[in-house]
């Protein structure tokens, strides 16, 4: 490495210039038992084949696509609960897809998860004020004389009584229970925090009781964030930019208003196409409707050439033999598609 | 090499129906309270529902986890645990009273007046037996027909919910197929009898979108071809609008709104159907802030006096006195409107809305 690299006190490496997340054709490849009598040896799961993203600081990068594309995989290797197969994950240009648990503990610290499921991600047996002071103990964040009061200003920020540290979490409603995750991410002062379908399992309006604390907390404390959802509304609510997969792949990506006002990759296009959308009671004009026919394949034996095709009503011949790859095709908004154009009529309703 | 073609684009649009005066109602729920006695207390799941519905119309029934949905539309099929519930008031389809059927009546009932499908097609698709073998079987509980007949008739069903090479699938397990594929398997099942009540609830909110509109899709044309009346249970205000022809709004075990789709979703009188409107992120529309219900579900334990809703409302202060903490209001026209009923006490809810709430809509 030639650019300048500087060591932080915390031990965290960085590169000037650099952005603060960088995946560069990152791959996570699972060996699975092959099954049946026919599938001898081993197959691997491609969940993540070739993934390129960027999030500069405080942004704010919405991750989108349907179940079992990759999200979550993408979301433990940022994380770096998983080691990449394949690729580079670099953390303020600094690669961290092989380090070992010694040299990653600092950047631990600065990029946190928040999961889906606020029931099974924090111990039952222990107290919220336990579960958030473990957090700031674990990152040496507070002496600990200061730890019960940080716990409760943390406690505070997100919303939770302050006076609540000594309860468990099962006198929590669910809402509350993904505020203690917050608070508990919140706790090592991160840079950027990976949030993976963090309101999904929420009833709407205690999701949007969440969704406006987190939008708070990234105004207020400039963090990052890479937001996984697979609902397209609440991602465009929260997002600066958004990246679309597909079986294991970002098949477009592009500031928040370009995605969803002129996407184009069709399968981007078909998504948001296929969202309900409530705007058409209100005496907005019904948008067209792309209806996909079956099933996302298995990404065990994904389709040749564009991964899309098995579902595209645009593919021609050259879309099995040639992989499309990311290019800008706007100004700053990359399609991975051979016939890439924005639609001709509006995919969500337009306001009139 | 796969079984599926690839379609162009289609432009769909649907309009609701409106509905003709007079047309006879096929499901009757009136006055339905379902209690669960409980170690902690009496859950009071669901505390006087009414509402009517005709043959060729669709009900949605939304509102948030716990406010009673599911177990009112359980009641309709006669699903609930005879020892560890408490039923009463009155639930008529097509003029029979199901409240308080024997066994043997029920089992003749449901499938063949009323079907219903789940969320989760595991729940209702045995994962030892052939598709094939689980619709054969609910259609012979039904019909006395040879199992060639029966097969037939399986077959031609898997067809009609668009599965493809369905003489093929027909033969296969559960784990064979794919998500979007077993509700679909499952909606073939409801429909083997043809029920002329489907109750299907939260049918979608376990697919991705792009399965879901297939899903909604075929659920509006089985219903045209069937001609029957549709319940469907959801928590997703978009699928209300894409599939309903009226909408039930429910909190805390009791109806707090109700009438056409473009009437409840385009003026709602109510203010926690405001607050549901406030709280969604459209796909479309200028990004605004959200503007959530404050504090979470009642306790069905301990409901709060008066209006069920009057711990988050932040309109009760304009109502006079302290009739919203003491006073449940009764579901009522609220409006010159006389298709619409809503519970609640605010004084002209369709200007405080359109002066207010609208404003604050994306
Ligand atoms: N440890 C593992 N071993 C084998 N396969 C795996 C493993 N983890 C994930 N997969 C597979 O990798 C693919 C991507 O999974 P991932 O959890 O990232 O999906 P996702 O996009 O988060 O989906 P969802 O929206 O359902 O959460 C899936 O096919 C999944 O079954
Ligand atoms: N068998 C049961 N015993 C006790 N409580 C129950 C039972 N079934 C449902 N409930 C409670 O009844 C309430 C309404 O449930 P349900 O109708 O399932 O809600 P939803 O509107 O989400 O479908 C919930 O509080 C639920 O916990
Ligand atoms: S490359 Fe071909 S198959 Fe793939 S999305 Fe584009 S048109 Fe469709
Ligand atoms: S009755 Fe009172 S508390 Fe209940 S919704 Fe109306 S205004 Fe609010
Ligand atoms: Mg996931
Ligand atoms: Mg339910």
């Amino acid at each position: 490495m030639t650019a300048a690299t500087t060591t932080a006190k915390s031990g965290v490496r960085s590169m000037e210039g650099a952005p603060l997340l960088e995946l560069d054709d990152v791959k996570m490849h699972f060996r699975t038992k092959g099954d049946g009598l026919l599938a001898r040896g081993t197959k691997w799961v491609q969940a993540v084949d070739g993934v390129s993203l960027t999030v500069q600081s405080g942004e704010t990068l919405g991750l989108v696509g349907e179940s079992g594309c990759g999200k979550s995989t993408t979301a433990r290797l940022i994380t770096r609960l998983l080691e990449p197969t394949a690729g580079k994950i670099k953390y303020q240009g600094v690669d961290i897809a092989h380090m070992s648990e010694r040299q990653l503990r600092p950047y631990r610290r600065e990029i946190q998860l928040i999961f889906q499921d606020p029931y099974s991600s924090l111990n039952p047996r222990h107290t919220v004020g336990t579960i958030v002071g473990t957090a700031l103990r674990t990152h040496g964040m507070v002496p600990k004389s200061g730890e019960l009061k940080r716990v409760q200003e943390l406690l505070e920020v997100v919303g939770l009584n302050p006076e609540h540290y000594n309860r468990y979490p099962h006198e929590f409603s669910g809402g509350q229970r993904q505020r203690i995750g917050i608070a508990r991410a919140l706790a090592a002062r991160p840079k950027i925090i990976v949030a993976d379908e963090p309101v999904s399992a929420l009833d709407v309006s205690i999701q949007a009781q969440v969704m406006n604390l987190l939008e708070n907390l990234r105004s207020e404390l400039g963090i990052a964030f890479v937001f996984i959802a697979h609902d397209l509304g609440v991602v465009r609510h929260f997002c600066d930019r958004v990246a679309v997969m597909y079986l294991g792949r970002v098949v477009e990506e592009a500031p928040r208003d370009a995605l969803y006002e002129k996407p184009q990759h069709p399968y981007t296009q078909a998504l948001l196409s296929a969202v309900p959308d409530i705007a058409v009671v209100r005496g907005v004009p019904p948008k067209q409707r792309i209806r996909l026919v079956g099933d996302v394949p298995s990404p065990v034996d994904p389709p040749s050439g564009c991964r899309f095709r098995t579902r595209c009503w645009k593919a021609q011949d050259i879309c099995a033999t040639n992989d499309p790859v990311l290019e800008e095709k706007a100004p700053d908004q990359t399609v991975a598609c051979h016939f890439a154009e924005p639609p001709v009529e509006s995919i969500v309703a337009e306001v009139v | 090499m796969t079984d599926q073609t690839v379609r162009a684009p289609q432009t769909v649009t649907r309009t609701p129906r409106t509905r003709s005066e007079g047309e006879e109602a096929y499901l009757e729920v009136n006055d339905l309270h379902v209690q669960f006695p409980t170690a902690d207390g009496r859950v009071q799941a669901v505390q006087g529902l009414s509402y009517s519905l005709p043959l060729r119309r669709t009900l949605a029934i939304v509102g948030e986890s716990g406010s009673g949905k599911s177990v009112s539309s359980m009641a309709i099929l006669g699903l609930h645990d005879r020892k560890s519930t408490w039923i009463s008031g009155s639930i008529k389809v097509g003029g029979k009273e199901v409240v308080g059927m024997s066994e043997k009546d029920l089992m003749s009932y449901r499938g063949a007046d009323a079907a219903m499908i789940f969320q989760d097609p595991q729940s209702s698709l045995h994962p030892f037996f052939t598709i094939g073998d689980q619709i054969m079987e609910s259609y012979r509980a039904h019909h006395n027909v040879s199992k060639r007949a029966a097969k037939a008739r399986a077959v031609d069903m898997l067809g009609r919910v668009g599965i493809p090479n369905p003489s093929r699938r027909v033969e296969q397990y559960p784990h064979e197929f794919s998500g979007g594929m077993r509700q679909r398997a499952m909606i073939a099942m409801a429909l083997v009898n043809d029920p002329k009540l489907l109750i299907a609830d939260e049918p979608t909110t376990a697919l991705d979108v792009t399965v879901q509109a297939q899903i909604l899709d075929l659920i509006a044309d089985l219903q045209r071809d069937f001609g029957s009346a549709v319940v469907f249970i959801t928590h997703d205000l978009g699928v209300v609008a894409e599939i309903a022809d009226d909408i039930l709004v429910m909190y805390g075990g009791s109806a707090v709104e109700h009438g056409p789709v473009e009437k409840i979703l385009g003026t709602p009188l109510h203010p926690y159907t405001w607050g549901l409107l406030e709280s969604i992120p459209a796909v479309s529309g200028t990004p605004g802030a959200l503007h959530p219900i404050p504090g979470s579900p009642p306790s069905l334990l301990a409901m709060p006096s008066g209006c069920a809703f009057h711990p988050r409302c932040e309109y009760r202060d304009r109502v006079g006195g302290d009739l919203c903490a003491t006073l449940k209001p009764e579901l009522i026209p609220r409006t010159a409107d006389l298709g619409r009923t809503s519970r609640c006490h605010l004084k002209e809810p369709d200007k405080v809305f359109e002066t207010e709430v609208l404003t604050r809509l994306p």
